[in-house]
C-alpha cells in the first residue's frame, strides 16, 4: 500500500504567506489568551503549594470536599474530578507560595476524616512543593527549553548551514508557543511533565525537518545551479510521504498514551498531540520561507565568498 | 559485498540474548537462583511502586546561632574563672559577639584569655565611651563556613541513623549542594509518622529547676540571670493541640544533653496503669556527670527537656550512680517508641525543613503501571499492525526490529540499574512511534529506487546508504533533547530521557543493523528474488 504513488507536486513555497498569515494568527491567539488568563496556569511544580489525589470509597461531590476542607481556608482552593470516569477521584490543589505546605497537608487528612470517615477515602498521591523549590523549577524549565533550541542551532548550522539551522529553531519556536497556547486557551496545568513534553517535542520537530535538509543537500549536489526555493519544494514533495507516516506512528503512540495511559500522564499526552501535530506543520511551511529569506537577504554575503 | 554477514547474525544473537538476559527476571519468578541473583528486577520510581520523595533544608542559621550561644556561655564561664569582671556578653544582629567589661583596665589579660581558649573567635574593634568598654568579636569566616558545613553533615548522618532504625528497604539519602538533603523511601506504609520522625530535633537537656526564684516574678519579667522559662505542654489527644501550657523556672545551664546517651528503649510502667515511658542510658562520662548532680542536689527537681518543652521534673530522691534514667511524659507507645528511635539515632544540629514532598500511594503506583503497560501494548500493536499493513513483509521485518528494540531498552534499564517511572513508560511508548521512522526513511528510499528502474539488491544497498545520513542526524538531535531532559530534569522527568535516550540509541542497532542483516540473509542465504514492501 502507498499513499503517494506518483510523485507528488505541491507548492509549499508559494503557499508561505497563507502559511505565515496562519501562524501569525496562532500566536496571537495564544498571547490573547494569555493576556486573559493573566499567564499561565501553573502546575504545584511551578507554583508551590499542594495537591493532593483523593479517592473516595462512595460518590461524593466537588463541593462536598470544598464545604469539609472550607475551615482551614486554603487560598485559592481548587477541587476538581480527576479521570471523568465517575470514578470519585479528586484533585484538591492550592497553588500558592505562601502556605506553610508542611501544616497544611495534615490538616486537610484530618477535615477530610472527620467529613468523610477516615475509612472512606484513600490519599493516592501528594505534591507539596515550596516556594523556593517552585522558582527553581521554573527557572530550570525555561532555561531547558532555551537550552535545547541553541544545542540544535549549533549542530544544524554545523552539519548543514546555518540558514537551515534558523528555519529550523524558527519552527521550534513556533511549536513551543503553539502548544503553551493550546494549553492557555484549554486553561490547562503546566508542570515539570509539560514541559518534558515540550522538549520532546522540540526533538520531534527538527527529526522531519532535519530529513528535509539532508533531501536538499543530496538534491543541490545532484542539480548544483537549481534555486533555493526549487531545491526545497523538490525536497518536501519528494520526502512527503515519509513525513506524514512517521507523524502517523508516533500519533498512534501518542493516541494510545492520551486514551489508555490513565490520568497522571493525560496532559502530557494532550501536549504531545498538539506539539507533533503543530511539529508536522512547521516542518512544511515554517522553515523553508525562513530559510529562503535568510539566505536572500544574506545571499549576496555569501557569494562572494565563494 | 557480503560484507561478513555470518559475523554480523552473530552479533545480533549476542545483543538479543543479552538484552533477554537482564530482562527476564523482571518479568518471570520461574528462573534459577543464580539468574535472579546476578540481575536484579528493573528499579521502579517511586511513583510506580509508591513511597516517598522529600527535599528538606538544614537551616544552618540556627546551627551557626547553637555555636554562638555556645561561644557566649564558654566567654562568661572564662570571665568568671579568671575573675575579669564584666556587664554582659550579648549577640548582635549581625553575628558578632559583644563583651561588655567593667572597666578598660583589664582589657589585657582580658584579650590575652580569649586568644588563648577561643582561636576562632576574631577581634574585630572596641567602642569605648564615658563609662563603658565593650570589645566586638567575630567568628572567623572560614570557621563559620565549616560550622554550616559540619551542621550538614552531621544531619546526614542523624537522618540516616534515624530511616535505619524506621527499616525502609533501599533509601536514598543524598546531600544536594550547600545545605539540601534528599531523601527518598521507596514503598513508605506510614509517610506521616516518617516526616515526624525525621524533622525531630530532638534535642534532649537536662536543667535544674530554680526552686529559690519566684516563678511569679519571672512571669512578670524579672527573670533572674541565670535562670529561663521554659514551659510543659499539655496535649488534647483528639485535635493534637496544645491546651495547657505550664510554666517552670529552670536553670538556664544545660547539665547533660542527648550526645551522651548510648540506649534508649520504650517501655511500659506495669505499676502506673500501663503509662508507657522510655528509659534512657547515659556513656560513661555522662554517668559520672549524671550521678554528680544527683548526688549533690537531693530532694530538688530535674527538669527533662525535649526541644525546649519540659517533659517532666521529677524530684532527685537518691544519688543515681547507674547512669540509668527514665522519660515520662504522657506518651502513648507509639510516641514512646519513635521518641527511642530518634534519641538513639541523635540529635539534628539544627532544624530542618521541607522544601518539596511528593509521595505516591501504593494503589495510585499499581495502577499507574498497569496503565502504563496497556498503553505501551495499544501504541505497539497499532504501529506493528500500520507496519505490515502499509510495507508488506518489509513491515514486518521492522517490526521485528521494533520488538528487539523494546528487549533492548528494557534489558540496558535492568543491566544498569536505571530507573522506570511513569514519564519513562511514556518515553517508551513516544520510542516505538519514531523508531520505525528510521525503517521508514530507508523504507521509502527503497520504495524510490525500485521505482526507478534498480534491482532488489541494489534498491535495498542504495535505500540504506542514502537513508543512513537522515537517519543519523535525526535521532542525534532528539537524543540530544533527551539529554537535555536528562540534566535538567528530576526523578520522573530524568527517567522519561532516560528511556527515550537508550531507546533511541539502541534504535540505531536494531532499525539500521539489524534489519540490513534480515534483508541480506534473504537476499543472499534464501536467495529472494522480490522485495515486498
Amino acid at each position: 500500500m502507498e499513499i503517494f504513488r506518483t510523485k507528488t507536486n505541491i507548492d509549499f513555497i508559494g503557499k508561505k504567506n497563507y502559511a505565515l498569515i496562519f501562524s501569525g494568527i496562532l500566536v496571537l491567539v495564544t498571547i490573547f489568551s494569555l493576556v486573559i488568563h493573566k499567564g499561565l496556569r501553573y502546575g504545584v511544580d511551578f507554583s508551590g503549594g499542594i495537591l493532593i489525589q483523593v479517592k473516595f470509597s462512595q460518590p461524593v461531590t466537588a463541593s462536598q470536599i470544598k464545604e469539609s476542607i472550607q475551615p482551614i481556608n486554603l487560598p485559592n482552593c481548587v477541587v476538581q474530578g480527576f479521570e471523568e470516569k465517575g470514578q470519585n477521584e479528586f484533585l484538591i490543589q492550592s497553588s500558592r507560595m505562601d502556605i506553610d505546605i508542611e501544616k497544611i497537608q495534615p490538616l486537610i487528612t484530618q477535615s477530610l476524616a472527620k467529613s468523610f470517615g477516615e475509612k472512606n477515602f484513600e490519599i493516592r498521591r501528594v505534591e507539596t512543593v515550596g516556594p523556593k523549590v517552585g522558582k527553581d523549577l521554573r527557572k530550570k524549565g525555561v532555561m531547558a527549553v532555551i537550552f535545547s533550541w541553541i544545542i540544535i542551532l549549533i549542530y544544524v548550522a554545523f552539519r548543514f548551514e546555518f540558514s537551515f539551522g534558523l528555519g529550523g529553531v524558527v519552527a521550534l519556536v513556533h511549536d513551543v508557543i503553539v502548544t503553551v497556547g493550546a494549553f492557555s486557551i484549554t486553561n490547562k496545568e503546566i508542570d515539570l511533565t509539560i514541559v518534558a513534553a515540550l522538549l520532546t517535542i522540540v526533538g520531534f520537530s527538527i527529526n522531519d525537518t532535519i530529513v528535509i535538509f539532508d533531501r536538499v543537500r543530496e538534491n543541490r549536489r545532484k542539480s548544483p545551479g537549481a534555486s533555493l526555493p526549487v531545491l526545497i519544494n523538490q525536497s518536501i514533495n519528494e520526502t512527503l510521504s515519509r513525513t506524514i507516516i512517521t507523524t502517523g506512528t508516533v500519533l498512534l503512540g501518542v493516541l494510545a498514551l492520551f486514551f489508555f495511559g490513565g490520568g497522571v500522564i493525560h496532559n502530557f499526552a494532550f501536549a504531545m498531540l498538539v506539539g507533533c501535530i503543530s511539529g508536522t506543520y512547521s516542518t512544511l511551511y515554517i522553515v523553508s520561507p525562513v530559510v529562503i529569506f535568510w539566505e536572500e537577504k544574506f545571499r549576496g554575503k555569501k557569494l562572494k565568498r565563494r | 559485498m557480503v560484507k561478513n554477514l555470518t559475523g554480523r547474525i552473530i552479533i545480533v544473537l549476542i545483543v538479543t540474548f543479552a538484552g533477554l538476559f537482564y530482562l527476564l527476571p523482571s518479568t518471570s519468578e520461574k528462573l534459577p537462583e543464580w539468574w535472579k541473583n546476578k540481575v536484579d528486577k528493573i528499579h521502579l520510581g517511586l511513583d510506580l511502586q509508591g513511597g516517598m520523595h522529600l527535599i528538606t533544608e538544614v537551616q544552618t542559621d540556627k546551627a551557626l546561632e547553637n555555636i554562638l550561644n555556645q561561644y557566649v556561655q564558654t566567654i562568661e564561664e572564662l570571665l568568671d574563672e579568671n575573675k575579669i569582671p564584666f556587664v554582659e556578653v550579648k549577640i548582635h544582629n549581625d553575628q558578632t559577639i559583644g563583651v561588655e567589661l567593667l572597666d578598660k583596665a583589664v582589657e589585657e589579660k582580658f584579650m590575652k584569655v580569649i586568644k588563648n581558649n577561643l582561636p576562632y573567635l576574631k577581634y574585630l574593634r572596641a567602642e569605648a565611651g564615658e563609662d563603658f568598654y565593650r570589645a566586638i568579636f567575630e567568628v572567623d569566616k572560614n570557621e563559620i563556613r565549616n560550622i554550616r558545613d559540619s551542621a550538614v553533615k552531621q544531619a546526614l548522618e542523624t537522618i540516616r541513623n534515624r530511616i535505619d532504625q524506621f527499616g525502609v528497604t533501599e533509601p536514598v539519602i543524598q546531600r544536594q549542594g550547600e545545605d539540601r538533603i534528599l531523601i527518598q523511601l521507596p514503598g513508605i506504609k506510614e509517610p506521616e509518622r516518617a516526616k515526624r520522625l525525621l524533622r525531630q530535633t530532638a534535642m534532649l537537656e537536662f536543667k535544674l529547676v530554680n526552686e529559690e526564684g519566684d516563678l511569679e516574678e519571672a512571669l512578670n519579667g524579672r527573670i533572674p540571670p541565670d535562670s529561663e522559662i521554659l514551659y510543659e505542654e499539655i496535649v488534647d489527644r483528639e485535635t493534637g493541640k496544645v491546651v495547657e501550657r505550664k510554666p517552670l523556672l529552670v536553670k538556664k545551664r544545660t547539665l547533660l544533653t542527648g550526645d551522651m546517651l548510648v540506649d534508649a528503649q520504650p517501655q511500659i510502667n506495669s505499676s502506673q496503669y500501663n503509662q508507657p515511658y522510655v528509659s534512657i542510658k547515659f556513656n560513661a562520662k555522662g554517668a559520672k556527670i549524671f550521678k554528680t548532680i544527683t548526688t549533690n542536689n537531693v530532694g530538688k527537681r530535674l527538669a527533662i527537656v525535649l526541644d525546649n518543652v519540659v517533659k517532666s521534673a521529677p524530684v532527685i530522691r537518691e544519688p543515681i550512680p547507674g547512669g540509668r534514667a527514665q522519660i515520662e511524659g504522657n506518651f502513648t507507645l507509639a510516641e514512646a517508641k519513635d521518641l527511642a528511635i530518634v534519641l538513639r539515632a541523635g540529635s539534628l544540629p539544627a532544624p530542618i525543613k521541607i522544601l518539596e514532598e511528593r509521595m505516591v500511594g501504593p494503589s495510585l503506583g499499581k495502577d499507574s503501571i498497569e496503565q502504563g503497560i496497556r498503553a505501551t501494548i495499544i501504541g505497539s500493536l497499532l504501529v506493528v499492525a500500520f507496519m505490515i499493513f502499509y510495507y508488506n513483509w518489509s513491515g514486518l521485518i521492522a517490526n521485528v526490529a521494533l520488538i528487539l528494540n523494546l528487549i533492548l531498552i528494557f534489558g540496558v534499564l535492568a543491566a544498569f540499574e536505571a530507573t522506570l517511572t511513569l514519564p519513562g513508560i511514556a518515553g517508551i511508548v513516544l520510542t516505538i512511534g519514531m523508531a520505525v521512522d528510521a525503517n521508514v526513511l530507508i523504507f521509502e528510499r527503497m520504495r524510490e529506487e525500485l521505482r526507478a528502474g534498480k534491482t532488489p539488491w541494489a534498491a535495498i544497498d542504495a535505500g540504506y546508504k542514502k537513508a543512513f545520513s537522515a537517519i543519523f542526524d535525526s535521532n542525534l538531535t532528539t537524543i540530544a533533547t533527551a539529554a537535555v531532559l536528562f540534566q535538567f530534569g528530576t526523578g520522573p522527568i530524568k527517567g522519561f530521557g532516560v528511556t527515550l535516550c537508550v531507546g533511541l540509541l539502541a534504535n540505531f542497532f536494531t532499525a539500521v543493523f539489524v534489519t540490513r542483516v534480515i534483508y541480506d540473509y534473504l537476499v543472499i542465504v534464501k536467495k529472494v528474488k522480490t522485495i515486498s514492501i
